[in-house]
C-alpha cells in the first residue's frame, strides 16, 4: 500500500516543492514538499507557531513563498515579484483552490445565499440565475436552504463556517485548504462543522488539505497525517501509524497532549 | 448649538411613529418621556431667541418683503454643494485608494493631494482657481502652446470655481475618512475576496467599498453640511448677480438698505432648514445602510461629532 493509500498512478492535484518561507529572520517554513493526490484528505498537525498556517497561506498565495513553487491542478507557480501576469496566473490558480478561514470570513453585507454566489456570479461569470441555483444546492449539503436569506450576523459560529465552506465549494475548487475551521467554535458546534467536511471527503471524494487538532476527524477521515514541526514536516504517515506508533519523541509529546 | 441637537428636534414629530420595523417608543407609565422634555428645552431656548429678537426690534416687514430676493440664492448654495459633493466623493475614493496603493505614483500624487488641499486656506484656493487658473492658461496661450478654447474654458463662473474650490478641498479631508472607513473593513476581507480569486477591482466594488461606505456615510454628511455653509465663501468671487448665493445676495441687499442684521438673519435661517432637512435625510439613509449589521431593526445610535460639529445651525449673529 502506498502512503496516501491511493494507485501511485493516481493524479497529483497539489505539489509542493522546496518551500521556505521567512519573515525577515523569522525561518517559518524551512523547506517542505508535499503531494496531494486527488481525493486526498491530508490532515497537517503541530504545535502552534511550527508553520501549517503559514503553509496553507503560501500554497494560495496569501503569503509569498520565499523559495520553492506550489503547482495546483496543472498551474505551477513560484514567489517573487508581482507584475500584471504573475498576478493573473495567482489569481487563476486561486481558483482552482478554496480556502475556509478559521474566523469564515464571511462577507456581512450579503446574504447566505449572496456570500456563496458571489464567486462563480463575479469571478467565474456564471450567470446569475444558475449561480442562485447552484448556491441553493450547496446550501442545501451543507444543510443551510433555510436560512439563504439571512445576513451573516444572523447565524451561530458553526452555521457561518459551513456557509464558507459553500462559499469555497461553489468555485468547484480541485482542492479545499481549511485552516484550523473548528478553532473559533464553541465545543457543542464543532461537530457540525467537522459533519460537513467529512461528507465532503466521503461522499465528494473532495480533495482537502485541513490543518487542525480535531484528531478524531483525522483518524477518522483522513488518508494521511502530517506532523509538522519548526516549519517542516517531521514525519507523516497513515492515521493509524501516525496515532499508535508515532516515530519522533516530538510527535509523541505531542499527541499525549491533545488526545 | 450643535448639530446632535437638530436631529433631536427633528426626532421629536415622530414620536411613536419611528422607521418602519422599528416599535414604537414606550415612555415609563406616568412619566415624561426623555424626547418630550427635551422638546420643552427646545421649546424654551426658542422663547427665549423670539425675546432677544423682540428686543433688538427686528425690522419683520422687512424680512417678509426681501425674503424672496435673498431665497432665491437657495439654487446657486444648493447647486454648488450638490456638485462640489459629488466631485469630492469621487475624489475622495480614488484619493483614499491612491493613499492606500502601492503604486508610487498613485501614493504620491494622492498624498500631495491631501497635503496641499488641508494645507491651503480654502478662500486662498477659491482664488487660485477664480483668478489664478485663466492667468496661467492665457499666458500659455499667448505663448502660443494652447488653442484658444482651452483659455476659455479657464475662465470660471463663480460658480464653477466654487465647486472645483470646494470639492477640491473638501474631497482632501474626506480622502482620510475614505481611507480610514476602507481600512476600518479589515485585512480578512481582503483575504477572503482573494482566496476566491477576485481581481482588484472586483475585491474592491463587490467586497470593500460596499462596508467602508456604510462606515464613511455617517462623517460624510458632517462633511456635506459643513460644506453647505461653506459655500457662502463663493460670495468672494466677484460676479453678476445671476451667480449669487444665499449669504452675498443677504449681505449685498441688507448693506444696501441699513439691514444687515435683518438680512444676515434671514440666510442663517435658510441655512438652517437646509440642514436640518439634510440631517433628516441622512439619518434615514443610515437605518437602510445598518441592515445586515444590527441583529434586530433598530436606529444606530452612535454619531460621530467631526469637523463640521458646528453644523446644523449658522450663528444668529
Amino acid at each position: 500500500m502506498t502512503m496516501a493509500g491511493l494507485s501511485p498512478d493516481a493524479d497529483v492535484v497539489v505539489r509542493i516543492e522546496g518551500l521556505h518561507k521567512r519573515f525577515g529572520q523569522l525561518e517559518v517554513l524551512r523547506g517542505v514538499d508535499m503531494e496531494v493526490h486527488r481525493g486526498a484528505v491530508v490532515v497537517v498537525f503541530g504545535r502552534s507557531g511550527s508553520g501549517k498556517s503559514t503553509l496553507l497561506r503560501c500554497i494560495n498565495f496569501l503569503e509569498d513563498p520565499t523559495e520553492g513553487t506550489v503547482e495546483i491542478a496543472g498551474i505551477r507557480l513560484s514567489g517573487g515579484h508581482r507584475n500584471r501576469h504573475r498576478r493573473e496566473e495567482i489569481r487563476r490558480l486561486r481558483t482552482h483552490a478554496g480556502l475556509v478561514f478559521q474566523d469564515f470570513q464571511l462577507f456581512p453585507h450579503m446574504t447566505a445565499l449572496q456570500n456563496v454566489m458571489e464567486g462563480p456570479a463575479t469571478v467565474k461569470r456564471v450567470p446569475k440565475e444558475q449561480a442562485r441555483h447552484q448556491a441553493m444546492e450547496l446550501l442545501g449539503t451543507v444543510g443551510l436552504a433555510d436560512k439563504a436569506d439571512e445576513h451573516p450576523i444572523r447565524l451561530s459560529g458553526g452555521q457561518k463556517q459551513r456557509v464558507a465552506i459553500a462559499r469555497a465549494l461553489a468555485m468547484e475548487p480541485d482542492v479545499m485548504l481549511f485552516d484550523e475551521p473548528t478553532s473559533a467554535l464553541d465545543p457543542e458546534l464543532i461537530g457540525e462543522v467537522l459533519a460537513v467536511m467529512k461528507s465532503l471527503a466521503t461522499d465528494l471524494h473532495m480533495t482537502m488539505i485541513v490543518v487542525t487538532h480535531e484528531m478524531g476527524f483525522a483518524r477518522e477521515v483522513a488518508h494521511r497525517m502530517v506532523f509538522f514541526h519548526e516549519g517542516m514536516i517531521l514525519e507523516q504517515g497513515s492515521p493509524g501509524e501516525m496515532c499508535e506508533h508515532p516515530k519522533f519523541p516530538e510527535t509523541r509529546k505531542f499527541l499525549e497532549a491533545v488526545l | 448649538m450643535s448639530a446632535q441637537q437638530v436631529e433631536v428636534q427633528l426626532g421629536v414629530p415622530k414620536v411613536g411613529a419611528g422607521p418602519p420595523g422599528q416599535p414604537p417608543f414606550r415612555p415609563p407609565e406616568g412619566r415624561l418621556s426623555f424626547r418630550w422634555k427635551v422638546t420643552l428645552v427646545w421649546v424654551g431656548i426658542f422663547a427665549l431667541m423670539a425675546l432677544f429678537f423682540w428686543i433688538a426690534k427686528f425690522d419683520w416687514a422687512w424680512m417678509r418683503d426681501n425674503f424672496r430676493f435673498i431665497a432665491t440664492g437657495l439654487w446657486v448654495t444648493i447647486v454648488t454643494a450638490v456638485a462640489a459633493i459629488a466631485l469630492a466623493l469621487v475624489l475622495a475614493l480614488f484619493g483614499a485608494l491612491g493613499r492606500l496603493s502601492k503604486n508610487p505614483v498613485a501614493y504620491g500624487v494622492s498624498g500631495f493631494y491631501t497635503s496641499f488641499f488641508r494645507g491651503t486656506p480654502l478662500i486662498v484656493q477659491l482664488f487660485l482657481w477664480y483668478l489664478a487658473l485663466p492667468e496661467v492658461v492665457g499666458n500659455l496661450y499667448n505663448g502660443g502652446h494652447l488653442p484658444q478654447a482651452l483659455y476659455r474654458v479657464s475662465l470660471l463662473s463663480p460658480v464653477m470655481a466654487g465647486i472645483l474650490g470646494l470639492g477640491f478641498n473638501y474631497g482632501a479631508y474626506m480622502t482620510e475618512i475614505f481611507r480610514a472607513g476602507i481600512l476600518a473593513v479589515g485585512p480578512g476581507q481582503t483575504e477572503a475576496a482573494d482566496a476566491l480569486g477576485m481581481t482588484y477591482r472586483q475585491r474592491m466594488r463587490r467586497v470593500i467599498l460596499p462596508q467602508a461606505f456604510k462606515v464613511v456615510i455617517p462623517p460624510t454628511g458632517n462633511e456635506f453640511i459643513a460644506m453647505m455653509k461653506d459655500t457662502a465663501l463663493v460670495s468672494f468671487l466677484a460676479g453678476p448677480v445671476f451667480y449669487w448665493d444665499l449669504f452675498k445676495r443677504a449681505q449685498t441687499l441688507g448693506s444696501q438698505a441699513f439691514k444687515p442684521l435683518e438680512a444676515l438673519i434671514v440666510a442663517a435661517g435658510l441655512y438652517w432648514a437646509l440642514t436640518a432637512i439634510f440631517s433628516f435625510f441622512q439619518s434615514r439613509l443610515e437605518v437602510r445602510l445598518s441592515r445586515g449589521y444590527v441583529r434586530e431593526a433598530m436606529r444606530p445610535v452612535a454619531r460621530r461629532p467631526s469637523r463640521g460639529s458646528g453644523a446644523g445651525m449658522a450663528p444668529p449673529v
